[in-house]
């Protein structure tokens, strides 16, 4: 297994850069997920890392060994496609078994290892079907088995269940899960579904507008978001962000009493961020608020969605400005009504509206 | 303009109803579109081959003054009993062979080509189809100026430049060498020369079709390029390439025009083909109408047997795939 790194690696088609220079190391063993809406730049760096698409300008290391200009064939690779990429007029068992032979290898070495795979993926019966006669779901399968007879020394997989239905797509994200705890192959993948990032990813690389926006574990790029790009893509709903100014560790939020004193913490890195403009943007998830008799902003109920374990409020503070509050999945609130509600001072977050940046606590201390 | 179109149509409407108008039913109309082609197809086609194959069963001659004669089977038995018919089947059978094995190789070569991307593939596509255009008689006999061993090019081209020691392709008795066998040869070049593009066509389309993804599929997989066409672009191919070889086969067992244009058959009956010797009993000498018919019905089932053979194989890899 191995290591990949990226370094000031950037794709040019004409003068529109699909992606602007970026550096990435993906460590050995990781899985690591690239995040981001369609034409973001995610695809096209998957494929430079593959050797598919050349790369402008930049460099690529496999382990040191550079790779930059190699084909995908002289890079030991495996890319799993979106749309599966089976060969069409060959069997299931031939399309495992088409990456061996094309290294010539044995034939003992071949069903041996083609073998191997097909127990671990649990697809015998599938073994001398062609893939149209497959679904969507096994035909992935297949593809995932094509890609581990190799042994590569990493697995770049593209959308991978994209194609597929959603009570699917569930199931294979744990088989995709559970493949990469067993083989601990270092892994980058692509996706648009930032649940599935979340629920997979070591590492999640959110990017937008052919750039890298944060690099970060689940838990970091959910919480501790980089910028308004962030906070807003990943989580339904995303982050509440509410435009705000600030003045003497007071924020005025939209609508009338709603002043929140800031927690004592973030006086000294807000005033320093902010100077003397005093605008910023305050961000909040919404299970980090919690509606209570007396809390300090107030809103009136906008809609009340019901997901199940918990229902969804949708609080208007002021005429555009509504924020989406968890609350229990028993209370009713009548539209309409007003309701109090305080955010959690630890799980308060905010945003420099002129960068879009966030407002670190740390960066002052 | 659909309101306008809208009122003509209504204005039509009311024209049909006035009873002065006879109204024309739909089957009628049906009838009207169906019957004359459908006389012009018996008269041309369906009654010709019946008839003929009523004088497969006769002695009859078209220039005799004499009605035919039912023999039974004995034009039948006395065609698969003339042996120098078989010869001339076993010249047919060559051709056919030579002929669309080099159209196969050479068409899948050029597919290869101009598949491609380079400057001027387009031009180069269009160029290539020209041979295909050309009347097969006109290209007979533009190849026999070409072969001339003293004012032919043909011969330079390929390195000759003393006319006297050159080859003699079609026993043109100007210069050059005669050479046995060779007139087969002429033929089957010309014959590749003109239809190769057709087999092109047809891979062409097939390679087109082929999609970029399995090429980077097989790329990731570290195929070689070897690998890559033997594993990919050839089965991929082989269904078109299959019905271009189906076409070419029947073709060149039928094979006529260019040869006659070139060759008569000759030198001697080096290029003798069964559809020339056909021609030469139906319509030469004694114009043994009965006979030629018999021998044309022959052919006809030969024909039919190996297409037969191929639709089988083609409909057998489709059930695979």
């Amino acid at each position: 297994m191995a290591t990949i790194e990226l370094r000031q690696v950037e794709k040019k088609f004409g003068d529109l850069h699909a992606v602007k220079p970026l550096d990435l190391t993906i460590h050995d063993g990781e899985f690591v997920v690239l995040l981001g809406p369609s034409g973001c730049g995610k695809t096209t760096t998957l494929r430079m890392i593959s050797g598919l698409e050349t790369v402008t300008s930049g460099e690529i290391y496999l382990d040191e060994r550079k790779v930059t200009w190699l084909n995908p064939s002289e890079r030991d690779i495996a890319f799993v496609f979106q749309l599966f990429a089976l060969y069409p007029h060959l069997t299931v068992r031939q399309n495992i078994a088409f990456p061996l032979q094309a290294q010539g290898e044995s034939r003992e070495t071949i069903n041996e290892r083609v073998n191997e795979v097909v127990d671990l993926l649990q697809i015998e019966r599938l073994l001398n079907a062609r893939p149209s006669k497959l679904s969507g779901g096994d035909q992935q399968r297949v593809a995932l088995g094509r890609a581990l007879v190799r042994r590569p020394e990493a697995f770049l997989m593209d959308e991978p269940l994209g194609a597929l239905d959603a009570d699917f797509r569930e199931s294979m994200r744990a088989e995709i899960k559970r493949l990469h705890i067993d083989q601990h192959a270092t892994t980058v993948y692509v996706t648009h579904d930032q649940v599935e990032a979340m629920a997979m990813g070591d590492r999640i690389v959110v990017m937008s507008e052919a750039e890298i926006q944060q690099v970060g574990s689940s838990n970091e790029v959910y919480y501790d978001p980089a910028n308004i790009f962030v906070a807003n893509f990943i989580g339904s709903p995303g982050m509440n962000l509410v435009s705000s100014s600030y003045s003497d560790g007071i924020i005025h939020m939209p609508g009338a009493d709603n002043r929140y004193p800031v927690p004592d913490d973030w006086r000294a890195p807000l005033g320093e961020a902010l100077q003397d403009s005093g605008d910023v943007i305050v961000g909040f998830r919404p299970e980090c608020a919690e509606i209570v008799e007396d809390g300090t902003l107030a809103g009136n109920v906008y809609t009340v969605d019901l997901y199940g374990a918990y229902s969804m409020l949708a609080v208007n503070m002021n005429e555009q400005d509504i924020v989406h509050i968890r609350g229990d999945r028993l209370i009713h609130y009548p539209i309409g009504t007003q309701v109090r509600f305080d955010i959690d001072p630890e799980m308060v977050r905010f945003f420099d509206p002129a960068t879009e940046k966030t407002i670190k606590r740390e960066a002052i201390q | 303009m659909s309101i306008n179109e809208a009122q003509v149509s209504t204005v039509d409407q009311e024209m049909k109803k006035q009873p002065r108008r006879r109204q024309l039913s739909d089957r009628s109309i049906v009838n009207l579109f169906i019957w004359p082609a459908l006389l012009l197809l018996i008269a041309m086609n369906v009654f010709p081959l019946f008839y003929s194959l009523y004088l497969g069963f006769t002695d009859y001659s078209a220039i005799a003054r004499q009605q035919p004669v039912w023999v039974g089977f004995q034009n039948f038995s006395r065609i698969l009993n003339d042996e120098q018919l078989w010869k001339y089947f076993a010249t047919t059978g060559r051709f056919a062979l030579l002929s669309v094995g080099l159209q196969t190789l050479v068409g899948f070569g050029l597919a290869m080509l101009v598949n491609e991307k380079f400057k001027g593939s387009g031009l180069l596509t269009t160029l290539i189809l020209i041979p295909m255009m050309i009347s097969p008689v006109v290209v007979g006999l533009f190849w026999k100026l070409m072969y001339n061993p003293t004012f032919g090019f043909f011969n330079y081209l390929i390195g000759f430049t003393n006319p006297s020691t050159a080859p003699d392709w079609l026993a043109s008795r100007f210069a050059g060498t005669p050479v046995p066998g060779m007139a087969l040869w002429a033929v089957v070049i010309v014959d590749v020369w003109m239809w190769s593009p057709f087999v092109m066509l047809l891979v062409l389309s097939g390679l087109k079709a082929i999609p970029d993804y399995l090429y980077e599929a097989a790329a990731i997989d570290r195929a070689s390029a070897w690998f890559q066409f033997w594993r990919i672009t050839l089965p991929q191919v082989t269904p078109l390439l299959l019905i271009a070889v189906l076409f070419r086969t029947i073709e060149a067992f039928k094979a006529f025009d260019l040869i006659m244009g070139m060759t008569g058959g000759g030198p001697g009956d080096q290029t003798e083909l069964i559809s020339v010797n056909l021609y030469r009993q139906a319509f030469l000498g004694q114009w043994r109408t009965g006979r030629a018919s018999a021998l044309a019905y022959i052919i006809l089932i030969i024909i039919i047997a190996i297409s037969n053979l191929y639709i089988r194989y083609l409909n057998q890899m489709k059930g695979e795939s």
